[in-house]
């Protein structure tokens, strides 16, 4: 999905310089002095060689050199006052970007995120970013001053000597060609390591994950030469990146040089033929020097200029995508999603997204629900793409303080059910509703408070493990904290070295897969939700921890509606009654002792009979 | 804790990373490591180094020519057009700039691409010897080291010491060359201006020092700022449903907020650094070029300086202080290649605690030992005699088995029953010398593992977890990796005698399918039984299971189980499970308690007894109804 064009996306995104434009404009006018202020020396030198030496006049001397000295230091005073501006500014236009990036994607359904590789959102909220920031502190300044600068030298060149001036600035209009051709096979060679490096992250990434099996199986040998053959790949794309590289860099200091052999004896015929002065040679050649520096960054800008505008276009792609999960219409929150003025240049394609973090006011009439009372009405779920619906025509009703629990086959859709009751996906058919209202019309932050969840997958973050217990719940007392560590058998994280306070998750202590569970229940169990729902929250215990475990909620279950998916008949033990899910639907309700009576399909689920006899 | 740990926010909580401020002798020691392994690194190129030395220093004084050839042009080539139209010694002048700059762009080029050569060549000795290194690491190595941690010195770190080969050490190695040559030139011209240009180092000298220091801290903290942002965003939108289900979305928009303003701070602190250091190289640069205009000025006047060589001290100061800048350009590269090659030496010098034998003893060949592929694995197959001697072992302090003996007869089937912390694990681990005893031995028919050299033990001993890690590949890649020589048709049979044909028979493309990052495509279940399929393929005398049957729902558990059956025939095996059900099919059972072994026997015996495994069994037996 394609949203505009490279550089209108890059002009789309001017809104984010707009409270920067006086520093922009300060920058660009201190760049055109210090630049003016950069080719005016030679022409003092010029002065100096023609005037005082070649006349012997001492006494003018001194004031021209004073002007060369106060000039020069003139020029880095305003350079580094440049550089002071752009250093906050561009920083600062990075971070609102980026801060708006991380926003828009939290609001985008788990659905999108599935859809995307792992590293594709981060190399838009980094690489690309960076790429933007880099044109808009440095390209557009430059991109000024360097045609201002070859303009200007050349005009200064042309009008000591008007042939050797036209002469010179000739040679250096197909340099200009060349770096531009240099920038693009650079470019092309930059992406191919940059995909290369991909796929060897991937190699790494595998074994550094998969190390145990590579070496109960013997088979880090045969890891190791897929792993050198990529790495030979990437190698060889940076060796022909440095062959260009070298040949850039030898025609660039090529042909300066060559002009300057040709001003050299050319500008001494001029010189002969009083067409030009001493003074005048050592200044062309001091100028024809400085013609260098604004092709090659012409090049280099007008190639980062065309990453950048990519880069736009992979950022608008993500702000232009609507999140089709958020709070019903008509409590819409008055204040424009950040993003806003970047859409505003395009009709937007869908109604503009609720902003998560903007408190949803209650709408005036809200009516009074029974939260708690849960059914699922002719619900119906197809994933994007699929012909077949994972589930289909669902009814079924979890009674206020009921517990029911769903069992069924692997695969057979459990999860995709619960994920419907907190929005976590939404219905394609039927709806769901909570306390009699349809869950799509219950502002999303008041229904994810009404419903708690524990996933199989125990997601954990790098947070103490306060912070990742009282997730639902900030204001939770100590004592509540505690509470629900102990009903989640959860205890042992006061033994660790900083008790509550431990760091857990990837960049902190690793936890087993069991513990993490029991971390997640705790989470769920804090969080007092009107309904909770459970996804076979016990599979990584032991048999022992998960009796206790078990209960200890059913105490913390009494009276609160809950759906559990369970693999185990000891988790099953929980229900009140079970729904057997098969093939997309639900095949029977009842009580685990009357399904295992009558019906075969939960007993083959449920018991190891086929095995034991 | 450092002070940098204490200035985190208390949201993060403490962690238990080692401390990050060094001492001043062991940043000495780090230095020193880091060099040894650099030297050892370049070793196999030093005659391209040399090369590359002389490329550099040839481009370097054919740099150096130029402004010189310029001035002595001026002096000596000029005045004889001038007063009599005599152009040869100019146009000879002008041919030997030619020449100069013809193999200066000769010698740039070669040093360039060199460079480029030998630096990507040491990177991928260097990601090799990391890849095979961390591979060869002992299994307590990875669990004290994070594998997030693993990946980072294999990718960002190097990918820091490849961009210092890059873009940075050519610049910085013409630069100093440039620094060396042309103040020595300078000094043969004229000593005079010569010293008035020196004199510009000394508040050189002293700005490049303060820029260093100062910088040093500036890089390290946007590479910190950055890495947090990062990880925040990675963490984020890897566990997206939970945080949208717990309404996490503001939280986490403070914390990212705040994680990326520390960035942006640290990004706009650095560019203030090089806003003062660049412009300050600048001015002085400028203000000795004033200088030398206005005494070289006079100096001419007086006679005692041609013209010619003013003009040549102008042309050599405008390239004289510029490289600087490229110094500092790159010192962050250079920095940030200089501490990933710190950490990465630190994981080098890791020993691989389970070592290759150094005398290596060959397995007697046992009943089994032909194996006749998969189907052949019948009753012929005996499986070997597996015995623990005495052996003890510990997690640092922690005892685990004080000294266990156990005696495992080829081709039986022994369960370990126990709770969690009695040694069980500890024992499929040694077994598969994840790690070795700390006294006592393990042998194999006889044959202490640590005598056997890896591709016999691994061959041998294939020991599987409830981790069922699958590789992005096919379903039939995943399970050959078990034996990498086996046919399609073996593949198949594997996965039958398993009982997984079915479902892989029913994927889109069948055993082509493939099974998405991190085998995601499959559920948990469906994983395990490819996982088994492996085991089974690879065909060893010894099969361990450490809780493999965990997380299988019980249609694929009892799926597994009949397989069991099939896979454990003629073969030694050490089984680990919770579910009694795994347990039943065993020929004979241990309980474990704190690392002894406290019942022993069949489990029909061991059942209608009074001991612990009988009350285990009742248990068991009670939730399933």
């Amino acid at each position: 999905m394609v949203s505009s064009a490279p550089v209108a996306a890059l002009w789309r995104l001017r809104s984010y310089l707009r409270p920067y434009r006086f520093q922009l404009i300060t920058m660009l006018v201190l760049a055109l002095a210090a630049t003016s202020a950069e080719f005016v020396v030679p022409l003092i030198i010029k002065a100096v060689i023609d005037g005082p030496i070649a006349r012997h006049q001492r006494g003018a001397l001194l004031p021209l050199g004073a002007a060369a000295i106060a000039l020069g230091a003139a020029f880095s005073v305003m350079n580094l006052v440049r550089r002071w501006i752009q250093g906050v500014a561009v920083a600062d236009i990075e971070k609102a970007i980026r801060d708006d990036l991380y926003a828009h994607l939290q609001r985008l359904e788990p659905a999108f995120h599935d859809g995307w590789q792992s590293g594709q959102l981060l190399s838009r909220s980094t690489t690309d970013l960076s790429s933007i920031r880099r044109f808009a502190g440095f390209g557009i300044v430059f991109l000024v001053t360097s045609v201002y600068q070859f303009a200007a030298v050349v005009t200064l060149l042309t009008r000591m000597n008007w042939w050797l001036g036209l002469a010179t600035g000739a040679m250096f209009v197909p340099v200009l060609a060349f770096c531009l051709r240099f920038e693009h096979s650079y470019k092309v060679l930059s992406r191919r390591v940059q995909d290369q490096e991909g796929d060897l992250t991937t190699l790494v990434e595998e074994a550094a994950a998969g190390v145990r099996v590579l070496k109960a199986l013997g088979r880090a040998p045969e890891a190791a030469i897929r792993h050198a053959a990529q790495a030979r790949l990437v190698r060889d794309t940076q060796v022909a990146k440095a062959r260009l590289l070298g040949g850039f860099w030898s025609v660039l200091d090529l042909i300066p040089n060559i002009a300057i052999a040709m001003i050299l004896v050319l500008g001494t015929l001029a010189v002969s033929h009083h067409a030009l002065t001493l003074g005048g040679l050592v200044a062309f050649i001091t100028l024809a020097l400085q013609l260098v520096w604004p092709i090659e960054a012409l090049g280099y800008i007008l190639a980062s200029g065309e990453e950048a505008a990519t880069a736009a276009q992979r950022v608008l792609e993500i702000f232009d995508t609507p999140p089709t999960i958020h709070s019903p219409e008509r409590i819409e929150a008055p204040v424009p999603a950040p993003s806003a003025s970047i859409r505003s240049a395009e009709k937007a394609p869908a109604p503009a997204p609720a902003p998560a973090p903007a408190p949803a006011p209650a709408p005036a009439s809200a009516p009074a629900r029974h939260i708690g009372y849960l059914r699922f009405e002719h619900a119906s779920f197809r994933y994007p793409g699929a012909t077949e619906p994972v589930l289909r025509d669902i009814d079924l009703r979890v009674a206020r303080g009921e517990t029911l629990v769903l069992a069924g086959a692997t695969g057979c859709g459990k999860t995709t059910l619960l994920r419907l009751v907190p929005r976590l996906a939404d219905v394609t058919g039927g709806r769901v509703t909570l306390g009699g209202t349809d869950v799509r019309d219950i502002p999303l932050p008041e229904l994810r408070t009404a419903v708690g969840c524990a996933f199989e997958e125990a997601t954990l973050f790098s947070a103490s493990v306060r912070e990742n217990v009282t997730f639902g719940a900030e204001r939770a007392s100590e004592e509540e904290v505690e509470a629900a560590l102990t009903a989640a058998q959860a205890r042992f994280a006061y033994d660790l070295p900083w008790g509550l306070d431990t760091r857990i998750g990837e960049q902190g202590m690793a936890l087993s897969g069991g513990q993490r569970q029991r971390v997640a229940l705790a989470r769920a169990i804090l969080a007092r939700p009107d309904v909770l729902i459970l996804d076979d929250p016990l599979s990584a215990l032991d048999t022992r921890t998960e009796e206790r475990v078990t209960a200890a909620l059913h105490s913390v279950l009494a009276g609160t509606t809950a759906l559990v998916v369970a693999h185990r008949p000891s988790t099953v033990a929980l229900a009140d009654r079970v729904a057997l899910l098969s093939g997309g639907v639900i095949a029977a309700v009842g009580t685990h002792r009357s399904l295992l009576a009558s019906v075969p399909a939960y007993r083959d689920l449920m018991t190891m009979e086929g095995v034991r006899s | 804790m450092t002070a940098e740990t204490a200035g985190e926010p208390a949201w993060r909580g403490i962690a238990t990373e080692e401390v990050d401020e060094v001492s001043a002798p062991l940043a000495a020691l780090l230095r020193r490591r880091s060099r040894t392994l650099l030297t050892d690194l370049m070793r196999p190129w030093w005659r391209r180094v040399a090369a590359i030395g002389a490329a550099v220093t040839v481009a370097s004084l054919c740099l150096l020519a130029g402004p010189w050839l310029i001035g002595v042009a001026i002096d000596d080539g000029v005045p004889p057009v001038l007063h009599g139209g005599n152009v040869v010694p100019l146009l000879r002048i002008a041919a030997v700039l030619a020449v100069t700059v013809g193999v200066q762009a000769v010698a740039t080029r070669r040093f360039v691409t060199m460079t480029g050569e030998v630096g990507q060549a040491v990177v991928l000795d260097l990601r090799r010897r990391l890849f095979r290194h961390v591979l060869a690491l002992p299994v307590a190595f990875h669990e004290s080291y994070t594998s997030g941690r693993v990946i980072s010195r294999q990718t960002s770190d190097i990918e820091a010491i490849s961009n210092l080969f890059e873009e940075g050490l050519d610049s910085l190695v013409s630069a100093a060359l440039t620094l060396g040559l042309v103040g020595t030139g300078m000094m043969l011209l004229d000593w005079r201006l010569g010293l008035v240009a020196l004199a510009g180092f000394v508040p050189l000298t002293w700005l490049t020092a303060w820029f260093r220091r100062e910088s040093a801290t500036a890089y390290r903290r946007i590479r910190e700022t950055n890495s947090l942002v990062i990880v925040h965003f990675v963490e984020t939108f890897g566990g997206i449903s939970a945080v949208q289900a717990f309404r996490r979305e503001k939280r986490n928009f403070q914390i990212y907020s705040e994680l990326s303003r520390d960035y942006a701070k640290a990004s706009t602190k650095a560019a203030r650094l090089i806003a003062v250091y660049a412009p300050g190289i600048g001015i002085t640069g400028n203000v000795i070029t004033g200088i030398v205009l206005l005494y070289g000025g006079y100096l001419v006047l007086d006679g005692s300086v041609k013209v010619g060589v003013l003009a040549s001290f102008l042309l050599y100061l405008e390239r004289f202080f510029d490289p600087l800048q490229d110094v500092s350009q790159f010192y962050n590269s250079f920095q940030a290649a200089a501490s990933a090659l710190e950490k990465i030496s630190g994981v080098l010098e890791e020993e691989p605690s389970v070592a290759e034998p150094a005398a290596p003893l060959a397995l007697p060949s046992a009943s089994g030992a032909e194996h006749a592929g998969a189907e052949g694995a019948g009753a012929e197959h005996a499986g070997r005699r597996v015995r623990f001697e005495s052996v003890r072992f510990a997690y640092r302090e922690a005892v685990v088995l004080p000294g266990l003996d156990l005696d495992v007869p080829a081709g039986q089937t022994v369960a370990l029953v126990g709770e969690t912390g009695a040694g069980k694990t500890t024992i499929a681990r040694l077994l598969a010398r994840f790690y070795d005893p700390l006294s006592g031995r393990v042998t194999l028919d006889g044959v202490d593992l640590r005598s056997l050299p890896d591709p016999v033990l691994r061959s041998e001993v294939v020991l599987i977890t409830q981790e069922n890690f699958l590789f992005s590949g096919s379903v039939a890649d995943n399970i050959r990796l078990g034996r990498p020589s086996a046919t399609d048709l073996e593949v198949e049979a594997a996965a039958r005698a398993i009982g997984a044909h079915d479902f892989i028979a029913a994927l889109p493309s069948g055993y082509a399918t493939g099974v998405g990052k991190r085998g995601g495509r499959l559920s948990a279940g469906q994983r395990q039984l490819v996982s088994f399929a492996r085991a089974f393929i690879a065909a060893p005398g010894v099969l361990v299971l450490d809780e493999a049957t965990a997380l299988l729902d019980i249609p694929s558990e009892r799926l597994v189980q009949s397989a069991l059956r099939t896979v454990l025939a003629g073969r030694t095996a050490v089984v680990i499970a919770h579910r009694l059900s795994t347990v039943a099919i065993a020929d004979r059972i241990l309980v474990l308690r704190s690392g002894e072994i406290v019942e022993d026997g069949p489990p029909d015996e061991l059942m209608g007894g009074s001991g612990e495994y009988a009350d285990l069994h009742a248990r068991w037996a009670a939730s399933l109804a």
